[in-house]
């Protein structure tokens, strides 16, 4: 049974390159699958990996009540106060709570890629830190130039909108709601900050004329820094805020667009995949009628009807295979730490990078084998089933 | 086992043709001792290959019986049949059928993967098949390299190799010239006289069917008066 399969395998396969065709047709629609697949799927795990570093456990955020993104939250001056005053904060070197009020600004900068003048830019965030805000985010390091003097309407910039934006050199000019400011040095964090300028608080609360801020970033004290926090801010009828833990933030800023991208890659895999099998089926019935008198011509020698239905079976599995391999591959190559920026849930530029990971590329892989098992399956009992007389009378 | 290798008796082939049905053939009886060389003549229509069919093993009779080598094939179950195939029966076509992707030897080689020898055997018997058709120095051809009787030479030592007891030939020669034609016939009495097969053969040809021993005439699906060669 074995040496039966293998012989008439090896007879299909041989006889590829003589209908490259229609074996071709399987093969690239099975790349096509498997490289939107994979790619898709990349920019969401990378994407989750970006914002999955950013934001540590032994951190919170505060923010006004009610407001899920530091965008939409306004704090005043005096909520300020209370909230670093509060229990669960752990005091920094400096004797002080080691807590950062931050308030967001959006700016609009022009793209690498949008070189026409005239075109509006993108959004991008403006945070303005407290001197905490850097303890706070040791992962945070000045790469190029120096950072910014307090008081001074200077900039350092993330590394990730650096390479995205234009005029974000050292020394460059960036002109934000009517303001000249200079950009004194760029920073790596690793993760979603690398998207954001970032500026002295005081002097953005002077230049756009605000009094408070978005939020306030503190350190936890503990392990039940959270619940004493908490219970702090509740305590005070002076404050309305949610705290949330820096990293569950984070993860929560995304869910929404990784759900949008599972369901979209989802969707865009199974129409494409049916396309694909559709093909498939088509291209294997063709290959089964093309080699009609072949296969009688094996069965009157006496060979089974399952070897030959299993051998066909294996060609379109292989070419599926073939496909996935290479979808992969272009997924790879393409996209694989592609760096591109999309709009953040609160509407401003984060710039991750794509991950085509082992893991993926096996899904990809399976899908392939998959659609190529639907569509040589058909053709596979078809080729079994052909009656020998029939096929024999064929020219 | 009987004295005859094939005896069909009062077989009925009815063909469904959508809603119509086809009687091909009408409870023709024969019978072919061992060691016959029976040339199978008719007009187009008639029911030759129908029949050949039958006694190959390949089709079965809607009605009646076929008795091959001391089997009974027409009600046997096809995995069974395709064994039984394998093992007793030699088949000869008009085109040949060789697989173009193979060597000659590769294609000689097939019918043995069906059996249990080794590949060192499988390579011997194929061997020796090809030479007995007068090929041995094309084994690495494939059939596009091959002339139409050096095909069919390969074809029949496809249908040698695993030494059946039965050659079943439809038109063997119907694509060839007529020198090419007269040495494949050449072949088949050698091996009917020397190698001892039993051999059935259709073909239009008068001249071809004088190598066989005798000659079958088909009409309608019925057999006319049996004339010796
Ligand atoms: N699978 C089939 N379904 C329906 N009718 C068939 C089928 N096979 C053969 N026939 C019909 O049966 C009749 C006999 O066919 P057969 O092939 O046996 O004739 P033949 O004597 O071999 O003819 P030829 O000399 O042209 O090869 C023909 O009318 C043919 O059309
Ligand atoms: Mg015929």
């Amino acid at each position: 049974m074995l040496r039966q399969i293998l012989a008439v395998t090896g007879i299909n396969i041989r006889a590829i390159p003589q209908r490259w065709t229609s074996s071709l047709v399987i093969v690239i629609g099975l790349a096509g699958v498997v490289a939107v697949f994979t790619a898709l799927l990349a920019m969401a795990g990378g994407f989750e990996n970006t914002l999955r570093a950013t934001g540590r456990n032994d951190a919170a955020i505060v923010m006004r009540g009610g407001s899920d993104a530091e965008l939409n939250s306004v704090l005043d001056r005096a909520s300020d106060d209370l909230i670093e005053q509060a229990a669960g904060i752990r005091t920094g070197t400096d004797g002080r709570p080691e807590a950062s009020a931050e308030m967001m600004i959006i700016a609009e900068l022009m793209r690498k890629d949008d070189a026409r003048p005239g075109v509006s830019g993108a959004n991008v965030t403006v945070r303005g830190v407290e001197p905490a805000g850097f303890a706070l985010r040791p992962q945070l390091k000045i790469v190029a130039g120096r950072t910014f003097t307090p008081g001074l309407r200077e900039l350092i910039v993330g590394s990730g909108l650096v390479r995205q934006f234009q005029g974000t050199g050292v020394g460059q000019t960036v002109r934000m709601r009517g303001t000249d400011w200079t950009i004194v040095g760029i920073f790596a964090a690793g993760d979603s900050h690398d998207s954001e300028m970032w500026t002295d608080i005081n002097v953005a609360r002077t230049t756009f004329n605000r009094t408070g801020s978005s939020s306030v970033l503190v350190a936890l004290e503990g392990p039940d820094g959270l619940d004493r926090l908490k219970a702090s801010l509740a305590g005070d009828p002076r404050l309305t805020v949610d705290v949330v833990r820096e990293r569950d933030y984070f993860i929560g800023q995304t869910r929404q667009f990784r759900q949008n991208i599972g369901v979209l890659a989802g969707v865009v895999t199974i129409i494409m995949g049916l396309g694909a099998a559709f093909a498939a089926l088509n291209s294997m019935y063709a290959a089964v009628a093309a080699r009609g008198k072949e296969i009688a011509t094996l069965r009157a020698l006496g060979f089974g009807g399952a070897p030959v239905a299993v051998s066909v079976l294996i060609e379109s599995l292989l070419l599926a295979l073939i496909g996935g391999v290479l979808g992969a591959l272009v997924a790879y190559l393409l996209f694989n730490d592609l760096t591109v920026s999309t709009m953040g849930q609160s509407f401003t530029q984060v710039v991750f990078d794509f991950k085509v990971t082992p893991q993926l590329v096996q899904r990809g892989l399976v899908i392939a084998v998959v659609i190529g098992m639907v569509g040589g399956l058909l053709p596979a009992v078809r080729a079994a089933r052909l009656p020998v007389t029939t096929g024999l009378r064929e020219l | 086992m009987s004295e005859s290798m094939v005896q069909v008796t009062n077989v009925t082939k009815i063909y469904e043709r959508g809603t119509q049905q086809v009687e091909v053939l009408h409870g023709l009886t024969l019978q072919i001792p061992r060691g016959d060389f029976v040339a199978l003549m008719g007009p187009s229509g008639s029911g030759k290959t129908t029949l050949l069919n039958l006694i190959g093993g390949l089709d079965q009779p809607t009605s009646g019986e076929v008795w091959v080598g001391g089997s009974r094939i027409d009600r046997m179950p096809s995995g069974q049949l395709a064994a039984w195939r394998a093992r007793n029966v030699g088949f000869v076509f008009q085109f040949y059928n060789l697989i173009p992707v193979l060597t000659a030897e590769g294609n000689v080689e097939l019918p043995l993967l069906l059996t249990k020898l080794s590949a060192a055997q499988r390579r011997k018997n194929a061997a020796v098949a090809l030479q007995v058709v007068g090929l041995a120095d094309r084994a690495g051809h494939k059939p596009s390299e091959l002339s139409g009787g050096q095909e069919q030479r390969v074809a029949i030592a496809r249908a040698l190799v695993s030494d059946p007891q039965i050659l079943v030939c439809d038109e063997p020669t119907g694509d060839l010239d007529r020198k090419t034609a007269d040495d494949i016939l050449g072949l088949l009495q050698v091996l009917n006289r020397d190698h001892g097969k039993t051999i059935v053969m259709v073909t239009h040809d008068p001249k071809a069917a004088e190598f066989a021993r005798r000659t079958l005439h088909l009409e309608k699906g019925q057999l006319l008066e049996q004339s010796a060669a």
